[in-house]
């Protein structure tokens, strides 16, 4: 930071001709590095680390790896559990962008009506979006309790036998599903919600003239509107589910048998419980590359979209 | 962004002021929809907050009971001593504050340099920052816990803040708002004699201040709730942050103490909920940018 300082205040006309050519570059390059240095060491750098590990079998703390060639992978790929967690991964992920998609666009829809204190709904819809997952986690446990939890309460108002829910393998999922969509729902709904608001009211007279009901207004006029959202959503919320961590970690510790251990809680368990650095870095490895092909699809729609812009 | 924004109230496009509900009956339905995804939304937190203030035998009851009896503030004093909390509350401020002070200069200062200074091949530059959103941080926290365990730096404060302070998305978010500054002030400015860092500090960064108050806010509150890496760096209390902290408590009091356990997530929860509810429309802004054109 010092050296960046005195780099600033050197006076131009001073210098020799080649040196003042130069110095716009090191300004460049003064200001960029430490960023770039950063990057370099705490993304790439692990990022080719991990998959070079993946290669060896570890367990964290010997000074000596060894070598094992495509083992990890085969054993990955032969394993039961591990395909048992890619199911976990895959049903999470699918019950939690779903969710959150649906219940989004019909909040949206309803938030979009010339309704009192919409935008005050609006705020406090988004707002799990903004708590730590760890809390929301440890909030839910409670709320999940099945005998004095909030809804085992509320489903003894209605007569209803409370689910085991984190103790039951069947019930574990669907809770989790459930904290999650919880938490980002209110995402979506903002998302769509400034979707819905750039659709030109012409549209939807034009669509009235041509005698198009609400329906039809709706899947002819918002829904095909609203698709770069919808598009947008599916992607940034695929890999936010995939990625997900805190609630599941808080909530089930990936179980009960396994039933909610997903890709990312299978890295932290063989790397860190386990100390199998070897299959931890093979499944992140796998998660990467499952991650990358969607990400890769969301430059092709931002491209898209910029030739459209 | 900002502009964006602007244009679409503009217009006469706009939506904003919301589709009409015609008929008494719809309206009702309505609003009673809207109050329905509101309270499913408050009633854990409100729940979080009356179990809070619960005595044990009230939470040990059936049929569950909607609203304390008494209030109970001594679980806040017991949630506050059964763990370290006022050590994870600074643990806490001090990785947010300066993660995000470094986060915010680091995104500063390479958007300055991406988009006022020259360089031989800049857009390759910029497109090895941007990719870096490509790598999701789970993947790499074998080597960077490796590496850190190497340096001796676990259970430290540069070992939490460090290998987060590299920024990609917050150096794209300063750079759009960058390109979007009229040229002929800095170019006047620069004939004047200031200098990069006069430019910046006097012009660039007072011209860009909504934009830069929600990359902060956005960056203070993804510090804040961070858990994963916290959790891997830290080993003892004299480091450990809130959120790890906070699942520490619940591990110590676990479920004998809900009430206990439900005051530590309040005093986790609250700070950041105020935070959101004073600045919203930045951090919602800034959360969901990207998704309109921009």
């Amino acid at each position: 930071m010092l050296a960046m300082a005195v780099a600033f205040r050197t006076d131009r006309r001073t210098m020799p001709a080649v040196l003042r050519k130069a110095t716009p570059y090191i300004y460049f390059l003064v200001l960029i590095a430490p960023n770039l240095l950063l990057l370099a060491a705490f993304t790439y750098r692990p990022l080719i680390e991990n998959f070079r590990l993946s290669f060896y079998d570890w367990d964290l703390i010997s000074p000596t790896k060894r070598w094992v060639g495509l083992e990890n992978y085969t054993d990955y790929f032969r394993d039961s559990t591990s395909l048992y967690v890619m199911r976990n991964t895959l049903v999470f992920t699918a019950g939690t962008v779903a969710g959150t998609m649906l219940i989004g666009l019909a909040l949206a829809l309803l938030l979009n009506l010339r309704l009192r204190g919409r935008s005050v709904a609006r705020t406090v819809l988004f707002a799990p979006y903004v708590l730590g997952g760890a809390a929301v986690g440890i909030v839910w446990l409670f709320i999940f309790d099945p005998r004095f939890g909030l809804v085992s309460g509320i489903l003894d108002r209605l007569g209803l036998p409370s689910p085991n829910w984190y103790n039951d393998p069947n019930w574990a999922m669907p809770m989790v599903i459930i904290v999650y969509i919880w938490k980002n729902l209110g995402y979506a709904t903002v998302v769509y919600l400034a979707g819905l608001q750039t659709i030109p009211r012409d549209l939807y007279e034009a669509a009235q003239v041509d005698g198009a009901g609400r329906w039809a207004q709706f899947r002819h006029v918002t829904l095909p509107m609203l698709s770069p959202m919808t598009f947008f959503l599916l992607v940034t919320t695929t890999l936010g589910s995939m990625q997900a961590f805190d609630i599941i970690s808080v909530m089930t510790s990936g179980g009960p048998l396994d039933s909610t251990k997903t890709m990312v809680y299978q890295v932290y368990e063989e790397a860190f419980v386990r100390f199998r650095v070897g299959d931890a870095s093979t499944v992140a490895t796998v998660l990467f590359f499952i991650l990358l092909g969607v990400t890769l699809l969301q430059v092709r729609l931002l491209e898209r979209r910029v030739t459209y812009g | 962004m900002q502009e964006t924004i602007r244009s679409h109230h503009g217009t006469r496009a706009a939506h904003a002021a919301g589709v009409r509900v015609s008929g008494r009956l719809s309206r009702v339905a309505a609003y009673a929809a809207v109050i329905v995804a509101v309270g499913i939304i408050v009633l854990p937190l409100i729940w979080m907050l009356t179990a809070s203030v619960k005595t044990r035998q009230e939470i040990y009851t059936l049929p569950v009971s909607w609203w304390p009896e008494t209030f109970r503030w001594e679980n806040y004093r017991q949630a506050w001593t059964a763990v370290p909390f006022e050590r994870f509350f600074i643990n806490s401020l001090v990785t947010t504050s300066i993660g995000s002070a470094l986060e915010l200069v680091n995104g500063v200062l390479t958007a300055y340099a991406l988009v006022f200074l020259p360089f031989p091949k800049k857009n390759l530059i910029f497109l090895v920052i941007i990719a870096a959103l490509m790598v999701p941080f789970q993947v790499t926290i074998i080597p960077n816990y490796v590496l850190v365990a190497d340096l001796g730096w676990v259970n430290t404060y540069q070992g939490i803040i460090i290998p987060g302070a590299a920024v990609a998305f917050g150096a794209f978010l300063m750079r759009q708002q960058f390109l979007s500054l009229p040229r002929e002030i800095i170019e006047a400015a620069r004939i004047d004699g200031a200098g990069h860092l006069r430019i910046l500090w006097q012009i660039v960064l007072p011209m860009s201040r909504p934009v830069l108050v929600t990359f902060a806010l956005i960056s203070i509150v993804s510090k804040w709730n961070e858990y994963l890496w916290p959790l891997l760096v830290t080993n003892d209390a004299t480091r450990m942050t809130l959120p790890v902290g906070l699942t520490q408590l619940q591990h110590s009091e676990g479920s004998s103490e809900w009430g206990v356990v439900m005051a530590g997530a309040v005093m986790v929860i609250i700070p950041i909920l105020l935070v959101f509810l004073w600045a919203q429309r930045h951090i919602v802004e800034g959360l969901t940018s990207g998704s309109v054109k921009g």
